[in-house]
C-alpha cells in the first residue's frame, strides 16, 4: 500500500517525476556506457597483446605499428625485409616470432600469411578441418566463418589492400581448409594462410615490383600474372631486376616477438632502431599511452555524468520538498488514521528511491542501447565489437549504490520533516 | 465509554484552557459548543490523542490514552478514533475509494474494499468513488471524509465544525447522517461547533466559557 501510495503520488505530478527521471535516466546511461565500454575496451586490447613483448615493423609511428599489427585495425607503416627480419626472429633471446604479411582482404576481413604459432598465441584450435599447409589455403577465424557462412572446402578469391572495393586477385583461389575456434581476440575476424601464399599473390613473377606485398596505395595491374601462371614459389627469384640496386627481396609487414630473456624488451628498441631500417615498438607502451590519452576524454565525461547526477538529486529534492507543504495536510490526515511517524518517513523515502531506481534501470537499459549502437558502428569499421549484455555486478552495482545513495539524500529532509509534523498544529490551521 | 478530567492545557502562559469534564456514552452524541478562540478544537485534539493534555486524564474506554507512548497512540488511534474535520483533506492522488481503503490499512493492515465501497453507496457517492476528492463538491468531500472515519468502526467519532462550510440543507443532512451512523456503529459522537443550527438537532450539550 505504502508502494501503491508512492507510486500514484509520483505520477500525481508528473512532470516534475519526469524530469527527475530523466535526469537520471541520462546520468546513469552515460555513466553505464562509460563503465562498459571502457571494460570491454581495455580488455580486448589487453587480451591481445598477451604473448606478444615486441612487434618489429617498417619504421614509422610505433602505436600505428601496433594498431595494425596487433589490433588490425590501422593501415601498417610499410614492408620490411624478411631476411632482415630472420636475423632477429632467430635470435637466441628469441622464444616465438610471428611473421604477419598483410597484402589482401576477402569482403573486409584482412587476409593475413603467418605460421600456425599465430592461432596459438590466441589459443585458438582449428575447430573444424584442419591448420593451413599448402599455399593459398586459408583457416578462417570463428566470427567469419559466421557472418560469412564459410565452411570447410569452400573457396573464395581476396581483393587487393585493406578495402572491400579492390582489385581482385581472380586467378588465386583460396581454399578453407579449416575453422578456428572462438577466443573473442582479433584472430576471430582474420583469415589466416601461409606467409607464402601471400607471396605468390603479390609477387611479382617478372616484375621489378618489390614493395608490393604490402603498397596498399599503388595500383597493381594484376593481369600480368596472367602471363606467368606458375606462381606461388616462395623466394622467386627476381631474373630482371638489374635496376634494382639490392637483391629481390621477399617482404613481410610485421613480427610478433615473445621473449625467453626480458632483457630484450629493453634493449632491442634501441637496437633495432640504431642498426636497421625497421623499428621495434613495445605494445604494452604504446597501448597504455593511447588508454592515458583519450583516458582523459572518458574521465571528463564521467564527471560530467555525475554532476547530472548530482543536478537529479537537487531535482528530486526540490520536487519533494515543495509538495511536502501542500502535503502536510494528507500526511496530518494519515497520522489520524493510524499511520506512523515511520511510516511517512518510509514513504517520503521510497517515493525517492523507487524514482532512483526506475532511472537506474531505465539508464542501463538506455546505455545499454547505446553501446548496442556504438558496437554495430565499431565492428563494420574495426572489427570490433562490444557485448551490451555483460552486466559487470561490481561496478554497476557501485553505480547502483551511488543512486540509491542520491535518492536517500535528496528525499532525507523532507522524510524528516514528515515525521516531526504537528498533527494538531497542522490540522488547526487549516 | 468516554470520560475527562480535569484536562488543561497551554499553548503558552497566556492561553492556558481549563476544560470541564465530559463524559459521552457508545450511541450517544455530545455537542460542545463556544464561541472562536474558547479552546474547542483543541478540545477536539486532546479527545482525539492528537495532543497531549498538560494534565488531567483522557480514558475511553479502558485505555487511558494519555499514557500511551507515541507509536500506541498511533495505533490506538486509527483503531478506535474517528475524526471529521471541517475542511476534508484526503490524499490528493488517491481517488475516493482508494482513500477510505488507505485508512482501514492504515489501521489494521487490511484493505476493507468492499466494505468501502458499500459506506460510500450508504453515504450516496456511488458514481464519485473513482473520482479524485479533489473534484468532488465540498459537500460530498464531507461525506466522503465520514465514510473514512467509519470505516473502521471506531468507537468515538469526533466531529469537528462538520457543519459549518455546509448550506443549511447539508448541514441537516450531515447532523442526521452523523448521528444515525453513529447509532449504527455504535460508537460515541462528539461534535464541537459553533453552528447554532446544530444545537436543535441535539439535546445533550455543553458551551465552553
Amino acid at each position: 500500500m505504502i508502494g501503491k501510495l508512492a507510486w500514484k503520488n509520483l505520477w500525481f505530478k508528473p512532470l516534475n517525476t519526469v524530469l527527475s527521471l530523466v535526469l537520471l535516466t541520462a546520468s546513469v546511461a552515460i555513466i553505464s556506457l562509460l563503465i562498459l565500454l571502457q571494460e570491454q575496451f581495455e580488455k580486448q586490447f589487453s587480451s591481445n597483446i598477451d604473448g606478444v613483448d615486441l612487434v618489429i615493423g617498417a619504421q614509422g609511428s610505433p602505436l600505428q605499428l601496433i594498431l595494425s599489427a596487433v589490433y588490425q585495425v590501422d593501415a601498417p607503416t610499410g614492408n620490411i625485409s624478411y631476411k632482415e627480419a630472420q636475423v632477429w626472429m632467430n635470435h637466441p633471446f628469441v622464444e616465438t616470432a610471428i611473421p604477419l604479411a598483410f597484402g589482401d582482404n576477402y569482403r573486409g576481413f584482412r587476409i593475413v600469411g603467418t605460421t600456425p604459432d599465430y592461432l596459438e598465441k590466441y589459443t585458438a584450435k582449428v575447430e573444424t578441418g584442419k591448420i593451413f599447409e599448402k599455399d593459398f589455403e586459408v583457416v578462417v577465424g570463428s566470427e567469419i566463418a559466421k557472418k560469412l557462412n564459410l565452411k570447410v572446402g569452400d573457396t573464395f578469391f581476396g581483393t587487393h589492400g585493406d578495402s572491400q572495393e579492390g582489385d581482385v586477385h581472380e586467378d588465386f583461389p583460396y581454399v578453407v581448409t579449416g575453422i578456428a575456434s572462438p577466443t573473442g581476440k582479433v584472430v576471430d575476424n582474420l583469415i589466416l594462410s601461409t606467409v607464402e601464399s601471400v607471396w605468390a599473390v603479390h609477387g611479382d613473377h617478372g616484375h621489378d615490383h618489390e614493395g608490393h606485398v604490402h603498397d596498399e596505395n599503388c595500383n597493381h595491374d594484376h593481369d600480368e600474372v596472367d602471363e606467368n601462371p606458375a606462381h606461388g614459389e616462395e623466394g622467386h627469384v627476381h631474373e630482371e631486376g638489374d635496376e634494382h640496386d639490392h637483391e629481390e627481396e621477399n617482404e613481410i609487414t610485421a613480427v610478433l616477438i615473445k621473449f625467453k630473456s626480458k632483457m630484450g624488451i629493453i634493449s632491442w628498441p634501441r637496437m633495432i632502431a640504431q642498426n636497421t631500417k625497421m623499428q621495434a615498438a613495445l605494445p604494452a607502451i604504446e597501448i597504455n599511452r593511447l588508454f592515458s590519452l583519450f583516458g582523459f576524454g572518458l574521465q571528463a565525461l564521467e564527471y560530467l555524468a555525475y554532476g547530472i547526477m548530482l543536478i537529479s538529486g537537487i531535482s528530486i529534492f526540490i520536487a519533494l520538498y515543495n509538495r511536502l507543504k501542500e502535503r502536510k495536510y494528507e500526511f496530518a490526515l494519515m497520522r489520524v488514521s493510524g499511520a506512523s511517524r515511520i511510516q511517512l518517513l518510509v514513504l517520503v523515502l521510497f517515493e525517492s528511491l523507487l524514482l532512483c531506481i526506475v532511472g537506474f534501470l531505465f539508464g542501463t537499459i538506455v546505455g545499454r542501447l547505446a553501446l548496442w549502437i556504438i558496437s554495430s558502428t565499431t565492428d563494420e569499421q574495426f572489427k570490433m565489437a562490444f557485448d551490451p549484455f555483460i552486466i559487470l555486478w561490481e561496478k554497476e552495482g557501485i553505480l547502483f549504490l551511488v543512486t540509491i545513495f542520491v535518492g536517500i539524500l535528496a528525499a532525507l529532509l523532507p522524510a524528516i520533516k514528515a515525521y516531526t509534523l504537528n498533527i494538531s498544529k497542522t490540522l488547526s490551521n487549516a | 465509554m468516554i470520560q475527562t478530567k480535569d484536562l488543561k492545557f497551554s499553548f503558552n502562559e497566556k492561553t492556558t484552557f481549563s476544560f470541564p469534564d465530559l463524559h459521552n456514552e457508545a450511541s450517544q452524541t455530545l455537542l460542545i459548543t463556544g464561541n472562536s478562540g474558547k479552546g474547542k478544537t483543541t478540545l477536539l485534539h486532546l479527545l482525539g490523542g492528537l495532543l497531549r493534555p498538560d494534565s488531567g486524564s483522557i480514558s475511553i474506554q479502558d485505555t487511558t490514552i494519555s499514557s500511551l507512548s507515541e507509536k500506541e497512540l498511533d495505533q490506538f488511534r486509527g483503531k478506535n478514533i474517528g475524526l471529521v474535520l471541517q475542511q476534508s483533506h484526503f490524499v490528493a492522488s488517491l481517488n475516493v475509494l482508494e482513500n477510505v481503503v488507505l485508512a482501514s490499512w492504515l489501521s489494521n493492515g487490511e484493505k476493507a474494499t468492499e466494505k468501502a465501497k458499500s459506506l460510500l453507496v450508504a453515504l450516496d457517492l456511488e458514481d464519485q468513488i473513482y473520482k479524485l476528492p479533489s473534484k468532488l463538491s465540498i459537500g460530498q468531500q464531507q461525506r466522503v471524509s465520514i465514510a473514512r472515519a467509519l470505516i473502521n468502526e471506531p468507537k468515538l467519532l469526533l466531529a469537528d465544525e462538520p457543519t459549518s462550510s455546509l448550506d443549511d440543507e447539508n448541514a441537516a443532512k450531515v447532523a442526521d447522517l452523523l448521528q444515525k451512523l453513529s447509532k449504527e456503529h455504535k460508537a460515541s459522537l462528539i461534535i464541537v461547533t459553533h453552528d447554532q443550527r446544530l444545537k436543535d438537532t441535539f439535546s445533550n450539550h455543553i458551551n465552553l466559557n
